[in-house]
Order: structure tokens, then C-alpha cells, then sequence
């Protein structure tokens, strides 16, 4: 009986306070602008703050008050602007989509180790003993996966003791370059299929004992570039983007194989 | 009518809820760093503190006693409090927004201020009539207003103070927010009329 009562009793307590606040709803209605719900809608959704504000609902907010442009949304693509432009009216320059690249081609048996390593599984950790990497490449990838951790998207791999970008998943947000604490991942727009990867500014003499995969500066590709986008500066073969024309002869004539080709 | 103003000086100063029954102390130290969100914050918590008095002295004097349903006075009373925080949040966002967005997640957060819940709690167990609970209500919201208004005056100087930097943060609060509640220790054991 007793439990009944308090059943009933707490029930009707609900019932009255939810009625209550229901009516008091009405009363403070306050208007938030529709295309903000509407732009949070066609986002990605992933939070993962590729457009530098914070998660979806933030840029949705500074969209809606037309403080951002519509063609941030990394992770959503062409598509999204696309559609973010219509609910606002205007149109969409979609930002060209940008991966992540990891310079450096330095696999466990291409780079010799400085030293054997065993700690934590963490980049940073190896870089408190000597020399700023576990391999004797400054430049080198360490390979203990900051950035794979870092990754919403499942897109970052080390494999062999170098991380790996899956383009297929990478959605340009950046969080592996902010993760990596040697700097060395860097974006590059996806329509660039032609990358160097090797970040060694070492000399050539240098590279070639400490490195099987890495770029010694011999020129062969900027003699071979039939557009004179790819130059040899700091010992370490650049590629100006605006000039390559994506032929992948470059890839082709390295004799260190160690131009990434994205075909 | 002595017994209202007693209960009134006790409230504010004597039993201050913060600095002698230290209830409500989440609020006081994470919405104290201005002195402008600490006074909406005090005034927030009165309106509640007042209201939830009222309102939980009619509910568990008129129902839950009658019907012998005391044990259930904490859920009653929660119920009725997070309803009125639910009221006061859509009234600040109607009416004051730019304190809405000041306050924050301390806002939602008044229902568990266990201040207010203490201060009902207290009502029962002191077993007050309807105007010395309301009384009592007001009163203990105003003592949690002085002491986060106070308390936020303190941290305004403390941000320009010079002092050691490993107590940079929330030390330095911690130990600002028990030199004050010190001071107030020196207005226990005081009588009012007898």
C-alpha cells in the first residue's frame, strides 16, 4: 500500500512539475536561427576540428552567424560545402581536399638505428634519449605511432617502423600533424599524386651510410623533370606544386626509388 | 519575529552554508573567478534556494507527511529542485542571455548544488513553519552570495598578486577560500536574543 501511495504520490509530483515546465517552455521560447540545426545536420559529424573551431556544433554556430566560410568542413568534403553553401545561400568554393604525407621512406631495414629501443610506445619518449630519434636520421619517421593514435579515421599506419597514409580514409583534418612531435607529417592537397619521401637535409656521403631510402641530392630528377617542378634544395629533392604536372617521370628515374607515386 | 531575524543572521553569517557547513562549495570555486558571474550565480542560487524552501515546504508538509511518506523526502525534494533549476535556465536564456552563457554548465549544475538541497533538508530537520523556512531559504542563498561575491573580489586581486608560481591556479584558491572561511569561524558559538 505504502509503495503505491509513493507510486502515485512522486507520479503526480512528475506529472505536475513536467506540465509545468512544458508551459514555462512555451513562455521563454527563445529563437535559434534554423539554419544552424540545418547546417549541424549535413556536417560530418566526426568533431574532429579540422575546420579550427570547436566541433560541429561550434562551426555550425559560426556559419549559421556568418562568421566562417561554408568550405571548411574537411572531413565532409566537397560534398558538404556543397550543401552547407545551399542552406545558406550562397556559393560554395569547395577547399580543395588535403591529405596527409609522411616524408620519410626510412623502414626498419632501409634506416640503421641509433640505438635499440625499448621503452614506452611513444614517440616522444624515444626522443628524450640522444639525438632526437631512435634512427640515426634526424629526419626520420621514429615509427612508434603518435599519429596513428592521434587519427579519428583510422587512416594512419606505421607499417615497418614508418607511418603510412591510407588516402582513401584521410580526411585532411590534421590531427596527426599536430600528434607528430618531430613535425614531419604535413598536409598536401590529394590531386598532388607526386611526393618525395624523404625529409633528410643530410648530405649525400651522409645518407648513404645511414640511410638505404633516402634521398642523396644526385639531381637525377630535376635534370629529368620535363617541367622543372622538381628542384634539389638543402640536399633534398622539392617539389614546387603549382609547376608539376603529375607525369610521375621523376618516380620512374630516382635510382633510390624513393619518390612516392599516389596511383 | 526575534526568531526570524535569528534565523536570518544565522544563515548569512553564523551557519554561512560555505564557509561553516561547506555545502555548495563546486559553484563557489568554479564560478568565482569575476566578481559579475559570481553575483548572478549568488542571485541564481537565492531564487532557487528561496523557491525550492517554499515549494518543499508545502510539499512535504501538505503530502508527504499526511500520507506518511517521510522517507521519500530527499527524492521529492531533488525532483522539485531540478525542475526549478529547468525554470531558472529558460528564464536566464530568455531574459539575460549573456549571463546564461557566463554561468555555463554551472548553471544545470545548481541541482546538484548540495546547498540547496542541504537548505530543505535543514528545513525539516529543524522542523521551521512555512515563513522560517522561506526565511531560512532567502537567507542561506543571500550567505552563499556574500561568500562567492567575496570570494570572487579576493581572486580578482589574487590574479595581479605576486605569488609563488607553484600555487599558480587552483592552489592559491584553495588556500584563499580557507583564510576566508577562517574569518567567518570567528562568528561561531555567537548568540543572537538569548
Amino acid at each position: 500500500m505504502t509503495i503505491l501511495k509513493a507510486i502515485l504520490i512522486l507520479g503526480a509530483l512528475g506529472a505536475v512539475f513536467g506540465a509545468a515546465l512544458a508551459f514555462a517552455a512555451k513562455i521563454f521560447h527563445v529563437e535559434v536561427d534554423p539554419r544552424q540545426a540545418a547546417v549541424r545536420e549535413v556536417l560530418a559529424g566526426a568533431n574532429c576540428g579540422g575546420c579550427g573551431y570547436p566541433g560541429c556544433d561550434g562551426y555550425a554556430a559560426a556559419v549559421a552567424a556568418g562568421e566562417a566560410p561554408c568550405n571548411k568542413c574537411v572531413a565532409g568534403g566537397a560534398a558538404t560545402a556543397a550543401a552547407v553553401a545551399e542552406i545558406m545561400g550562397v556559393s560554395a568554393d569547395a577547399a580543395e581536399k588535403q591529405v596527409a604525407f609522411v616524408p620519410c621512406s626510412g623502414t626498419h631495414e632501409c634506416a640503421e638505428p641509433r640505438f635499440n629501443y625499448s621503452g614506452p610506445v611513444d614517440c616522444r619518449a624515444a626522443m628524450l634519449f640522444g639525438g632526437k630519434s631512435s634512427k640515426l636520421c634526424t629526419f626520420a619517421c621514429i615509427g612508434l605511432g603518435n599519429c596513428e593514435r592521434a587519427c579519428q579515421f583510422d587512416a594512419m599506419h606505421v607499417v615497418d617502423g614508418v607511418a603510412r597514409v591510407d588516402r582513401s580514409k584521410c580526411v585532411g583534418c590534421g590531427a596527426c600533424v599536430d600528434a607528430c612531435p618531430k613535425s614531419i607529417v604535413k598536409l598536401i592537397p590529394e590531386s598532388q599524386k607526386i611526393m618525395p619521401a624523404c625529409g633528410s637535409r643530410d648530405k649525400g656521403a651522409q645518407v648513404m651510410k645511414i640511410c638505404k631510402a633516402g634521398c642523396i641530392g644526385c639531381m637525377k630528377c630535376q635534370r629529368e623533370c620535363p617541367a622543372d617542378a622538381i628542384v634539389v634544395k638543402d640536399n633534398l629533392a622539392q617539389v614546387d606544386m603549382s609547376k608539376c604536372v603529375q607525369c610521375g617521370h621523376c618516380a620512374d628515374v630516382c635510382p633510390r626509388h624513393i619518390i612516392a607515386s599516389f596511383y | 519575529m526575534t526568531n526570524i531575524i535569528s534565523i536570518a543572521i544565522g544563515a548569512i553569517l553564523i551557519n554561512n552554508f560555505i564557509f561553516s557547513q561547506f555545502l555548495g562549495c563546486c559553484p563557489f570555486l568554479g564560478c568565482s573567478s569575476k566578481v559579475d558571474t559570481a553575483t548572478g550565480m549568488g542571485l541564481a542560487v537565492v531564487f532557487v534556494m528561496g523557491l525550492a524552501s517554499a515549494i518543499c515546504w508545502v510539499v512535504d508538509t501538505y503530502l508527504l507527511i499526511p500520507l506518511g511518506l517521510e522517507f521519500l523526502e530527499t527524492l521529492a525534494f531533488i525532483l522539485v529542485i531540478a525542475a526549478l533549476v529547468q525554470f531558472v535556465e529558460m528564464f536566464l536564456k530568455k531574459s539575460v542571455p549573456s549571463l546564461y552563457s557566463a554561468l555555463g554548465i554551472y548553471l544545470p549544475l545548481i541541482t546538484t548544488n548540495c546547498a540547496v538541497l542541504g537548505v530543505v533538508l535543514l528545513n525539516v530537520q529543524n522542523h521551521y513553519n512555512f515563513i522560517e523556512s522561506v526565511v531560512y531559504g532567502i537567507t542561506g542563498g543571500v550567505g552563499f552570495m556574500l561568500a562567492i561575491v567575496l570570494f570572487a573580489s579576493v581572486r580578482e586581486r589574487i590574479a595581479f598578486a605576486d605569488y609563488p608560481e607553484c600555487f599558480e591556479g587552483f592552489p592559491i584558491c584553495l588556500v584563499s577560500a580557507g583564510l576566508l572561511a577562517l574569518a567567518f569561524m570567528g562568528f561561531s558559538g555567537m548568540q543572537i536574543f538569548g
